[in-house]
């Protein structure tokens, strides 16, 4: 029971903290110098669409009802017109965001599975000469800009020894059926994998150093002293006992890295010409274009603020310690 | 003698601070970093003297011909020019001024907004807690980097703005650690003791318990400089800098814009990259030598 209420508890303040990054989203647009109207209107619109979009986003209403028709328009998933592509801008992001969630996905998967492994081996060969040059060597991968190692990829890779595409998702010309087909053809992975290494190789840091440092704090545990004196052998201790339970913690942070992740892509992909929600704000913050920043803008938020959800929720679910106090 | 004696009762404020920070001199990788930081500020004061040519002149070789796209060394360019003649290595100089600049400023108010939410919600508890930590739940909800690409977006492009665009989300990390650790400070004898003894409010929060957390400040200051380093950068490469300051940012904006990747010209887009490595790095072991200065137990 007591689980139930906290979860309940902890989803409710996560809705009042979207409620509050709406907010500050509306506030952000309209309050910008220049033209309120701009927010939603392009100049190069015709009469008809100019009226159409003030009286569906009310904007010759005063601010406090504004916001109210704004909320009301979201709730209703309407984000208005991008003023580049004429098409609506919920639909425009839905289309993007599979890319950037493959992207990510892929990427964190690689770097979960890599800092695991690493950070086991490095707790369990504590103060050899592998771990002394390691840390720091990690330490570095985390102060690396994601860009310009993309940038070096890219040199390398692409333009030296032309193994890779230089950006995009696929060949000029190239037509799928659905998004299905282009995922799993082996083109795409091509165009995938420097991205999705660059991202890795930046991302592997942190379960890396989690992983480490839980390994190291279980050890010390009774159980596992109590597994070393029963005579089991160094590696059913450190893999059956230690690791199974230092990895929990380490799971929940994959939640938050997925949102981490999300702001980190805004740059990784627009070096690579990678067509998701991060180079589409950039481009649409360059070109003005309003709504399609805000939807954008929006859409990463919901998806960092989700995530913080999921990983509190794996936390009081599987930590038996929490939400019994 | 008496004179001695007061003036070694009392070192003077500075000696004072210097100490409450607890600088961790006796670990190498804190020193390394601090060594790093050392290096790159006498850079940036003297980069006027260092630099050999401007950092935004328009270059020409003797022939009157356009000095661009030299490679490292030719004609006495240490890392060669870029595709519109201007010195590469004069860049690097310069940019450790911006990068400092942003890093310590940010820095700065980050660790300053984070330290006095943490002292006032953790002192005070009660509703003021509340409200100070749901608006740090707030500030985790809200995307960094497309906020501040946002918000420098619709203020003129700065440096200012990109600094209050990052104090205005990353105290949250700060704010939260100090308040916990406020909260087991306050609960301490010394401090009762300081509130039955009639002290007010201010008084302890001042004199007992900020004093205890100014490391740990420090450290997430430190944290805070490279944070502010990398995302100055990533703004400059998207194009949303200062377009007044070069920045090391700026360089990789202009050579991947200039095809650099394609030229091959590693000398151009290399060194920034490593600059801010080695300085957000150094920060980091500061960071290190300092977690195992506070929290021994990590160590072990």
């Amino acid at each position: 029971m007591s689980h139930l209420k906290a979860a309940a508890s902890r989803t409710l303040q996560l809705v009042l903290v979207l409620w509050a990054v709406v907010t500050i989203l509306f506030l952000m647009f309209r309050l910008m110098p220049g033209n309120p109207l701009a927010a939603y209107i392009d100049p190069t619109f015709t009469v008809e669409q100019q009226e159409a979009l003030m009286a569906q986003f009310g904007l010759d209403r005063p601010l406090w009802e504004q916001y109210f028709i704004y909320l009301g328009n979201l709730v209703q998933g309407e984000l208005g017109q991008s003023f580049r592509y004429r098409e609506p801008v919920a639909e425009r992001i839905l289309a993007l965001l599979p890319n950037t969630l493959v992207l990510t996905f892929s990427s964190l998967i690689v770097a979960y599975a890599f800092g695991i492994l690493a950070g086991a081996y490095l707790a369990w060969r504590r103060g050899s000469a592998a771990e002394q040059v390691a840390i720091p060597l990690v330490l570095t991968t985390r102060a690396m800009p994601e860009f310009w190692l993309g940038m070096v990829l890219l040199a390398v890779f692409s333009f030296w020894l032309g193994w890779f595409p230089a950006g995009g998702t696929r060949s000029a010309g190239a037509e799928y059926e659905s998004l299905l087909d282009l995922y799993t053809s082996g083109e795409f992975l091509t165009y995938l994998a420097l991205p999705a290494l660059t991202l890795a190789i930046y991302s592997q840091g942190l379960p890396l150093l989690l992983m480490r440092s839980n390994m190291l704090d279980v050890m010390k545990e009774d159980f596992v002293t109590m597994a070393r004196i029963k005579g089991l052998s160094n590696w059913t201790v450190v893999v059956r006992h230690a690791a199974r339970n230092a990895l929990l913690p380490v799971m929940t942070s994959f939640a938050i890295a997925v949102g981490y992740q999300l702001q980190g892509n805004v740059v990784v992909e627009s070096v690579f010409s990678w067509p998701g929600l991060g180079r589409e704000l950039v481009n649409a913050v360059s070109a003005s274009d309003y709504p399609l920043a805000q939807g954008a803008f929006l859409m990463i938020a919901v998806v960092v603020i989700l995530m913080n959800l999921i990983a509190d929720l794996l936390y009081t679910l599987l930590d038996p310690r929490v939400g019994h106090a | 003698m008496r004179e001695v004696a007061a003036t070694r009762r009392s070192p003077g404020l500075l000696a004072r601070l210097f100490g409450a920070l607890k600088l961790p001199l006796n670990d190498p990788f804190a020193v390394s970093g601090l060594l790093i930081y050392a290096i790159f500020l006498v850079t940036a004061v003297f980069a006027d003297q260092i630099a050999p040519y401007d950092p935004t002149e328009i270059l020409y070789t003797p022939e009157y011909d356009l000095a661009a796209d030299l490679r490292p060394g030719e004609q006495g360019h240490l890392l060669g020019t870029t595709s519109l003649g201007r010195d590469v290595f004069s860049q690097i100089v310069h940019g450790t001024r911006s990068a400092l600049l942003i890093g310590v400023t940010a820095a700065f108010m980050v660790a300053l907004i984070g330290s006095i939410v943490g002292l006032v919600a953790g002192y005070f508890g009660g509703w003021v807690d509340a409200v100070l930590m749901r608006l740090a739940d707030i500030a985790f909800g809200i995307p960094f980097l497309p906020f501040v690409i946002v918000l420098a977006a619709f203020l003129e492009p700065s440096i200012w703005n990109v600094v209050l665009a990052m104090a205005l989300v990353l105290w949250r990390d700060t704010g939260r650690v100090i308040r916990s650790q406020v909260l087991t400070l306050r609960s301490r004898g010394y401090v009762d003791a300081a509130r039955v003894s009639g002290s007010s409010d201010l008084k302890i929060i001042l004199r007992h318990i900020a004093p205890n957390i100014l490391p740990l400040s420090f450290l997430y200051g430190s944290i805070a400089i490279g944070w502010a380093i990398l995302t100055e950068a990533s703004i400059s490469f998207l194009g949303f800098g200062d377009p007044q300051s070069i920045s090391w940012g700026y360089m990789l904006q202009d050579a991947f814009a200039s095809q650099a990747l394609a030229k091959q010209a590693y000398y151009w887009f290399v060194p920034p990259g490593i600059c801010i490595i080695l300085v957000v790095s150094a920060g980091f072991f500061i960071t290190r030598g300092y977690e195992n200065l506070l929290f021994p137990k990590l160590g072990k």
